[in-house]
């Protein structure tokens, strides 16, 4: 399993609700990672970009944020997964989809509880999930989020951020 | 409906070659400039709403988007220009006051551009600031006539004792501070990124008209309150956690008239903050209806220090009119510890057009002869002078302290700073920058930590610049620039604009 | 160089010509003051300031002496240098007016090469007394004598055409002019005066007009002040003293440094000891780390005086009366040294010139930046003229 240099063990992507735009640029800028030139303009004009982003965001009013997978550390998707395509890294925690072992059964879309897996566009087996951008020093839509709405850092200062804020009442 | 004459101002510049249609541009504009056409794929933009804000320029992930001014070309015409053309068209088709934001872009002499500072060299050297201690330190507050010793012992037991007492003063680490800008002219975001830097760098911020929001109490220890002629917000809680208080007599870009918060704009957390209902307007009246007469400035003056207890500086802000400098000398006989100075050019949430560009005179020159004045009557050390309405970089604050400002209010470059892109919109409540609205799907786009990154950034940066030009002159403490006009020369200014502001022009030796 | 000419052909006054044009200071100072009061001639300034030959450029020199006129000690003598004779006139009819002329002649001087074009040179010796209360109630009856003096040398300095009063103490005076300081010592006879506390000049202008009013030290009441250096702050520091009714009507910015000392000392009533705190104060990083009262103090001293604080290179000597005051700036960016000697306070530019009149003193220093050399006088030993035998500082007798 291929792990991020400096391994940063333990950091995953926290979302700041109060400060998504609904821009959508997280989204776009995750579908120019996995396309095939790597570049947005051909990208978009020349694949036809089918691929899923696989980050999504949701949006009710003015309120908005974008979900990826969790990488729960529980994951009920690696439970699932018939053919042992899903796996949790036993270092990082993070849980990537083997496309090779992959058979599109679709166990994992069905019993993922953030509804953050999905089925490929083009209706092939393959499934679509966040898998932290291993290859990358951080998140392609944590790096491009003009407003700083996602954040990738540890767990531990998550939750003292999140103690300040409730305590602060930071909204 | 019968035609309407208003022509568009702004044209989107699209380039199709770049475009993907990831409509991010259309989900950004609050004046739903662009529409996507699912059928064809393509966004279409409708250039009459466009204020000119960049905002989808500025997130265009492609940069496909060029936004121009847009000028129709009339027959040339010096006497009625396309702007006059214009405003009477708008004028026809409303029946209103024209509105508008920010301040006077009006081609009035800017005389900081007209203004060159000095250099020591072979006689005198200059100073390193990268190398030797350069101090910005400044304190706002009245100063005493005379300082009182008692010496106790001789030789060398000798003790000196200060006996009289000190004003309370401000401290800042840097000649600047934030302005005032009500909140409810501008979001909470933006107000929370400015009182955080504030706190940060050690200086101070002002809370304008709207009162102070509870969530900001913590950061009192640096707020100027204001007292502004609605009285919004102002109790005795108010008054003492701040850190001093500001009347607000006048404001520079309307000298004379009050401010303007339309009822739209009034939401929960105002209504709350201001003390008034959810939902109405929320009206300043133009002066303060106890203040009609300098001894009842006096009278309020005296109230508010009797209410804080006397442990704080109190002052007052006014715009820079004609008179400004007996207006100055009589503010500081009443009894204010500083003298805010708003000029010509100074920014607003809502302003009349007419009256932001034709009322006031620029703040260099009511500087310069207010620090004149306060020191023919013997007065200028009794308060300390902070000049305001458009300090545009750190060169303009060295000139401006030169002068004689003591230190200055930044409040436009403050909001050029957080994204700010003066559309002069701001009025309308659709600031796509999340500054100048209470839209709560708009205030989201300010992200008060990025906000403050973005103001410490501002102010050490301009704190640095500072210090290179004190060196530069030789001078390594600010206070040995207050009011050095010999530093200053003019270039292409007349001699009655050279004389009232009190420096030579450029070639003349000392 | 012949400067007579060109001086000449000016049709203004030199004065007027010489304002339009500011000079820098430069670049030697030299100071002796006998703290027991006893009095020395002119020779020993002379002598060391003429080691410094090098730092001067022969366009300024100038000494002030204290205690040269113990016959009229009481009374107030000045110093004035006319461009002709019409503001000689003039300004001794204004003389008369106000006050009681006991004295007055020319300055003896001695041809000396290389000094020329000398303006004239008067003394006169008067009183205030009776006039003065007469004349107080027509002014207004909260005028010290002081301030009389004050206002009345701001008067003919900025309102007679060619008229300069130079000084205007009790038993003391300032001989300055366009030379070499060793040269104008010379010219003024200086060794013919004994006086207990000296300061000398010696100037490098980068202009090359010399006006002798424009030479160090600059003077008013009994205060006299030489400088090295230039001052950045100039500008801030005359709107401070403006205010207090000083016209910097001349071309030196060392006269704003006299202002300062008067109205701080004189008006304000700051003491000597702690005026180092004003006029250089210590840094904040320095204050912070003072005692609680002494921090407030300076603090206090920086807000109020900020105005005051003279930035820029300088090393100044400042004369008194009662004391001889020297000081560096914060950040010493001129040299100072000083010495002592028995009852001999010496405060130089250079080492040297302390050497040759003091081959051996008992302690030399370098007062660090904003560190004053203070010399005061014993009060009452100023004695009238004596036969008295001077000691030479290395123990050979000298002629007194």
């Amino acid at each position: 399993m291929p792990e991020r240099p400096g391994d940063d063990r333990m950091k995953r992507i926290y979302i700041q609700e109060e400060y998504c735009i609904g821009c959508r640029l997280c989204e776009i800028y995750c579908q120019v990672k996995y396309s095939k030139s790597k570049k947005i303009i051909k990208a978009y004009k020349e694949e036809m970009v089918d691929i899923l982003p696989r980050v999504l965001v949701e949006e009710i009013g003015y309120n908005s944020f974008a979900i990826q997978c969790r990488h729960c550390a529980d994951a009920p998707c690696v439970s699932a997964c018939i053919s042992g395509a899903m796996q949790k890294n036993k270092n990082t925690g993070v849980v990537t989809c083997d496309e090779d072992k992959c058979v599109g059964c679709w166990s994992c879309i069905m019993v993922c509880p953030y509804g953050v897996i999905r089925r490929d566009l083009a209706g092939r087996k393959i499934v679509s999930k966040c898998d932290l951008c291993v290859d990358e020093d951080i998140p392609v839509c944590v790096k491009n989020c003009p407003n700083e709405a996602l954040k990738f850092i540890e767990k531990d200062e998550n939750e003292k951020n999140m103690v300040k804020s409730r305590n602060g009442k930071k909204k | 409906m019968a035609l309407k004459l208003t022509q568009s101002e702004f044209e989107t510049e699209r380039d199709e070659n770049k475009c993907i249609s990831c409509q991010v541009c259309v989900r950004q504009c609050s004046n739903d400039v662009h529409e996507y056409d699912n059928d064809e794929d393509t966004i279409y933009s409708d250039n009459l709403k466009c204020v000119g804000c960049h905002r989808c320029e500025s997130l265009c992930p492609t940069g496909a988007l060029k936004i121009k001014e847009r000028k129709s070309q009339f027959r040339t015409n010096y006497n009625w220009s396309a702007g006059h053309l214009k405003d009477i068209y708008r004028q026809a088709d409303s029946g209103g006051v024209l509105l508008t934001g920010m301040g006077s872009d009006k081609p009035n002499t800017v005389y900081w551009d007209r203004i060159l500072f000095n250099a020591s060299q072979v006689t005198n050297p200059s100073i390193d600031p990268l190398r030797e201690p350069m101090e910005i330190k400044t304190f706002i507050g009245r100063k005493p006539d005379r300082l009182d010793f008692k010496i106790n012992g001789s030789g060398k037991n000798t003790r000196v004792e200060l006996k009289t007492k000190m004003y309370p003063q401000l401290e800042l680490s840097t000649p600047i501070m934030f302005s005032a800008m009500s909140y409810g002219s501008i979001s909470f975001n933006a107000c929370r990124s400015l009182a955080s830097a504030a706190s940060q760098f050690g200086t101070y911020y002002n809370t304008g008209e709207g009162g102070m929001h509870k969530d900001l109490y913590k950061y009192a220890k640096n707020t100027i309150v204001q007292v502004a002629s609605g009285r919004f917000g102002v109790d005795a809680d108010y008054l003492n956690a701040g850190s001093a208080v500001e009347i607000k007599i006048g404001q520079g870009a309307k000298p004379g008239i009050g401010g303007h918060l339309p009822g739209e704009k009034v939401t929960k957390d105002i209504s709350n903050t201001r003390m008034i209902p959810e939902g109405t307007d929320a009206l300043s009246p133009a002066p303060h209806h106890d203040i009609y007469s300098i001894e009842d400035l006096a009278q309020l003056i005296y109230a508010l220090k009797e209410a804080t207890d006397w442990s704080k500086p109190v002052g007052v802000k006014v715009s820079a009119v004609h008179n400004i400098a007996p207006i100055a000398s009589g503010i500081v006989r009443a009894g204010a510890d500083f003298v805010a100075i708003d000029g010509l050019r100074g920014g607003t949430g809502a302003a009349p057009q007419t009256i932001r560009d034709n009322v006031g005179i620029p703040i260099e020159l009511a500087v310069a002869s207010v620090d004149e004045r306060l020191r023919e009557e013997g007065i200028r050390h009794k308060a300390s002078i902070i000049v305001g309405g458009s300090i545009r970089s750190s060169s303009d604050v060295i000139k401006a302290i030169a002068l004689g400002a003591d230190a200055v209010y930044i409040g436009t470059a403050a909001l050029i700073a957080m994204g700010c892109h003066l559309c002069q919109k701001c009025y309308t409540g659709k600031c796509n920058w999340g500054i100048a609205t209470q839209d709560p799907y708009l205030t989201k786009r300010l992200n008060p930590e990025i906000g403050t990154r973005r103001l410490l950034n501002l102010l050490r940066s301009w704190s640095l610049e500072i210090k290179e030009m004190l060196g530069g002159a030789g001078i390594n403490a600010v206070e040995s620039l207050k009011g050095n006009r010999e530093h200053l020369r003019g270039i292409g200014l007349n001699d009655r604009e050279l004389a009232v502001l009190g420096i030579k022009h450029a070639g003349e030796a000392w | 160089m012949d400067w007579s000419g060109s001086i000449k052909k000016m049709k203004d006054s030199t004065q007027e010509y010489f304002t339009r044009h500011k000079i820098p200071s430069g670049c030697a100072v030299f100071g002796v003051a006998n703290e027991a009061g006893e009095r020395f001639d002119g020779r020993m300034l002379i002598d060391g300031i003429s080691v410094m030959h090098e730092r001067s450029n022969g366009l300024g020199g100038g000494f002030a002496a204290y205690g040269i006129y113990p016959e009229f000690s009481d009374n107030w003598a000045f110093h004035i240098f006319y461009d002709d004779t019409a503001a000689r006139k003039q300004t001794e009819d204004e003389l008369a007016k106000n006050f009681k002329i006991l004295l007055s002649e020319k300055i003896p001087t001695k041809k000396v090469s290389g000094i020329s074009g000398p303006p004239l040179i008067f003394r006169y010796f008067l009183d205030t007394g009776d006039d003065f209360k007469q004349n107080s109630r027509r002014k207004g009856a909260d005028k010290t004598e002081q301030e009389y003096i004050v206002d009345f040398v701001m008067h003919i300095n900025k309102n007679i055409r060619g008229a300069y009063i130079i000084s205007s103490g009790k038993n003391m005076g300032i001989f300055k002019g366009v030379g070499f300081p060793e040269d104008i010592g010379k010219f003024f006879r200086l060794d013919e005066y004994k006086g207990y506390l000296w300061t000398s000049h010696g100037r490098f202008p980068t202009n090359s007009v010399g006006w002798w009013g424009g030479a160090h030290p600059f003077g008013l009441l009994d205060w006299s002040v030489v400088h090295n250096g230039e001052i950045s702050s100039y500008g801030t520091n005359k709107r401070f003293v403006s205010g207090s009714g000083y016209e910097c009507t001349l071309s030196t910015d060392t006269e704003v440094i006299t202002y300062l000392f008067d109205l701080l000392i004189r008006k304000q009533k700051i003491d000597l000891k702690i005026i180092h705190l004003i006029l250089a104060s210590p840094l904040w990083q320095e204050i912070e780390r003072m005692p609680g009262d002494k921090k407030e103090l300076v603090k206090a001293l920086r807000i109020l005086y900020g105005s005051a604080l003279v930035n820029g290179p300088f090393s100044i000597i400042v004369g008194s009366t009662g004391f001889m005051y020297a000081l560096n700036d914060r950040i010493k960016l001129r040299p100072l040294v000083a010495a002592r000697k028995n009852e001999y306070l010496f405060v130089s530019s250079e080492e040297a010139p302390i050497r040759k009149v003091c081959p051996s003193p008992d302690i030399l220093w370098h007062p660090d930046g904003g560190e004053p050399v203070i010399g005061m006088i014993k009060k009452n030993t100023v004695k009238k003229e004596a036969g008295k035998r001077l000691a030479r500082l290395d123990n050979r007798p000298v002629e007194v």
